[in-house]
């Protein structure tokens, strides 16, 4: 089997603060395949946009830096220790991101195709009509209609859902085998929001895509992905398979979530939250993140750190009590 | 291209506001105390020859026939005769209109030549002492009146280092850039100090703004993203205060002609209101409103070159 398209192991990141340095992310592994899309579901504030940050090695701040952990791209290099200038080409290149607002996000003061062939002639040296050709090219792929008459236009020309292709269109630009898209559906209503996704897994299926797709709406995770990373204070605390995680999690904080989607039936009407509020920076509990919301909770989980077990070969689990049967044969 | 249709109906809009201007304008030189034939002649004045110049000059007419004329040369591209100078105002301010332009025209490109830096390098290296410098500087060039770092730069330049004339204007092309060079720094540091605050604080705005974080994630070297994405998006609001402040610097020329002695259509306002010369002042008054309001509309035209959003 070839390596994965994207390996991150034991990925850590900090933030200096007056009160001493803070986890932000704590140990993230995974890896994503060619083709695979995987979701990174939590609360806000978990480090989801963080962990990616981190991959592109774009940290907002000079006090935020990775102080540990590696991330592999296709098997060779160590994004975490790449030249800047390498880490360039990297972006765009190899590795494009989407965000959550399309109208702050693209420049308003410059055309959607004079920011694609920005980045196609930055990345590859092509002149100037042929970067055209191609700008036109990719916003017919991602379902813009009469592209060669759009392409002068300014995002603010566009509407909410056009402007999210239009996004789309320009992290594409530079045909990266991977896509992070960081709750790209959060600010759309309910119709934009599946045509994007639909937009995303036409995109896996015929450029073979892989994308990191963050979101905190395990709706969205049932309808497109493949593999699942459940985040909490800036661990994952479950990652699997989707139907595994959707029918048959473990951890308690995957199951509350469960729960507490709207479409969950019992609930009919009424969404339910978990108790508690999730972390904030600086006041971490001890051992378990979770344990002070948790209904399962011993001691234990407020002393030692449950350890992040792959209790079968791809589903990953940190918890010392999980719920229901768990079949160990995959233990290593 | 129908964003740019304003500048078909805008001179429409502004036909009013001239006219409005052109009254305020009238009736304050009218107001001046005192009398222009008198001012001319003093005491060689007869009542006779008194009577004669001002009907020569339609003085005696009631002050709306006045006005009429005034208008109504106005809209023949006129601006009526001297008193003083005996000469058409037009052709008068003709003859002094090069020294102004060149004093408003290189003062402004020089403090953008050194606000736009400033404040690109003060944002880049926030926090650092480079930055508190500038930002220092900045402060201390608003504090200063124009006339008091006249004086100083002259102290200092012309008379101590005498590096640079007193004042004046001179003849050929070297000269007059020798002799600019003083006023052109003077009103260059203060405009400079107003552009590099308000440039410096839209420009670590759009640093950090998340249209720049996105450039950045398109692989985009910072060179790319500072002077593409976030350098035109600063500059959108700086042109309106440049345009503020180049309205206030045209009439802000009358005391930077006269400190430093240039020959230009400040001093011809100064003496033109010493020596009750109507025409002139109003002609002089009139051109500085509507350079204003010209400085003002391609201040717009240029906003919604950069800024495809606006909508005039
Ligand atoms: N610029 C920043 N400086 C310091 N801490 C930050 C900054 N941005 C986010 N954080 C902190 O990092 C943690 C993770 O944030 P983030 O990755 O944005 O969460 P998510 O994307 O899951 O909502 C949060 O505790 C947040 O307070
Ligand atoms: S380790 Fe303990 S506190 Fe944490 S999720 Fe598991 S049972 Fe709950
Ligand atoms: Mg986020």
């Amino acid at each position: 089997m070839s390596p994965p398209v994207l390996s991150v192991r034991d990925l850590s990141v900090i933030a200096k603060t007056d009160q001493g340095p803070q986890t932000l992310v704590d140990r993230v592994s995974f890896e994503l395949n060619r083709g695979e899309i995987l979701g990174l579901v939590g609360e806000s504030g978990s480090g989801k946009s963080m962990t990616c940050r981190a991959i592109i090695g774009l940290l907002p701040s000079s006090r935020i830096s990775i102080s540990g952990g590696s991330v592999i791209l296709r098997g060779k290099s160590d994004l975490t220790h790449l030249e800047e200038s390498d880490m360039r080409k990297v972006r765009g290149g190899d590795i494009g991101m989407i965000f959550q607002n399309p109208s702050s996000h693209l420049d308003p003061v410059m055309s959607i195709g004079g920011q694609i062939t920005e980045s196609i002639r930055y990345h590859h040296q092509v002149n100037r009509a042929e970067a055209r050709n191609r700008a036109i090219e990719i916003l017919h792929q991602v379902g813009i209609s009469d592209p060669a008459q759009r392409i002068d236009d300014y995002p603010h020309e566009f509407s909410g859902g056009m402007r999210q292709r239009a996004m789309i269109a320009v992290a594409l630009a530079c045909n990266p085998e991977i896509l992070i898209a960081d709750e790209p559906t959060t600010a759309l209503d309910v119709t934009v929001q599946a045509q994007i996704l639909r937009l995303l897994m036409d995109l896996r299926e015929k450029r073979e895509l892989s994308i990191i797709l963050i979101t905190h709406d395990l709706g969205v995770v049932a309808q497109v992905c493949d593999t699942v990373a459940v985040m909490y204070g800036g661990r994952i605390c479950e990652r699997g398979p989707k139907r595994e995680i959707i029918l048959d999690a473990h951890h308690p904080y995957t199951t509350g979530l469960i729960d507490c989607q709207p479409s969950g039936g019992s609930h009919r009407g009424l969404v339910k939250t978990i108790a508690g509020q999730p972390p904030s920076q600086g006041s971490m509990p001890t051992g378990c993140a979770f344990h002070p919301r948790c209904a399962h909770a011993t001691k234990e989980c407020a002393q030692t750190e449950p350890a992040a077990v792959d209790y079968q070969p791809n589903h990953m689990l940190a918890c010392h009590h999980p719920i229901g049967e768990i079949n160990e044969g995959g233990r290593a | 291209m129908h964003r740019y249709r304003f500048i078909l109906y805008r001179p429409i809009q502004l036909l009013p506001v001239l006219i409005g201007i052109s009254i305020i304008i009238f009736v304050l030189v009218r107001s001046i105390p005192g009398d222009p034939v008198r001012a001319l002649l003093g005491a060689r004045g007869t009542p006779e020859s008194i009577l004669r110049i001002r009907a020569q000059f339609g003085l005696d007419e009631p002050l709306w026939t006045q006005y009429f004329y005034f208008i109504e040369n106005l809209f023949k591209g006129e601006m009526g005769r001297s008193i003083l100078y005996k000469i058409d105002v037009l052709e008068l301010i003709g003859t002094r209109i090069e020294p102004t332009l060149v004093l408003v025209g290189g003062s402004v490109l020089l403090a953008l030549l050194i606000a736009v830096p400033l404040a690109a390098i003060a944002a880049k290296y926030r926090g650092r002492p480079v930055d508190h410098i500038i930002r220092l500087m900045s402060t201390a060039g608003l504090g200063f009146p124009a006339f008091w770092l006249a004086i100083m730069l002259i102290l200092l330049f012309s008379i101590q280092l005498d590096l640079f004339p007193v004042a004046g204007y001179g003849k050929t092309f070297g000269e007059k850039l020798h002799h600019m060079i003083l006023p052109w720094l003077t009103v260059a540091l203060a405009l400079s100090a107003v552009l590099t605050r308000n440039l410096r604080a839209s420009i670590l705005a759009e640093l950090h703004s998340d249209q720049a974080t996105a450039a950045r994630a398109r692989g985009l070297p910072e060179s790319v993203v500072f002077w593409r994405h976030v350098m035109p998006n600063s500059l959108v609001p700086t042109v309106n205060l440049l345009a503020i402040n180049i309205g206030w610097l045209i009439s802000g020329t009358v005391v930077i002609e006269s400190v430093f002695a240039i020959p230009g259509m400040g001093q011809l306002l100064i003496r033109g209101i010493f020596t009750r010369d109507y025409m002139v002042v109003q002609g002089v008054a009139m051109t500085f409103a509507c350079a204003t309001v010209f400085v003002n509309f391609m201040a717009d035209v240029l906003t919604v070159t950069i800024d495809p959003r606006v909508k005039l």
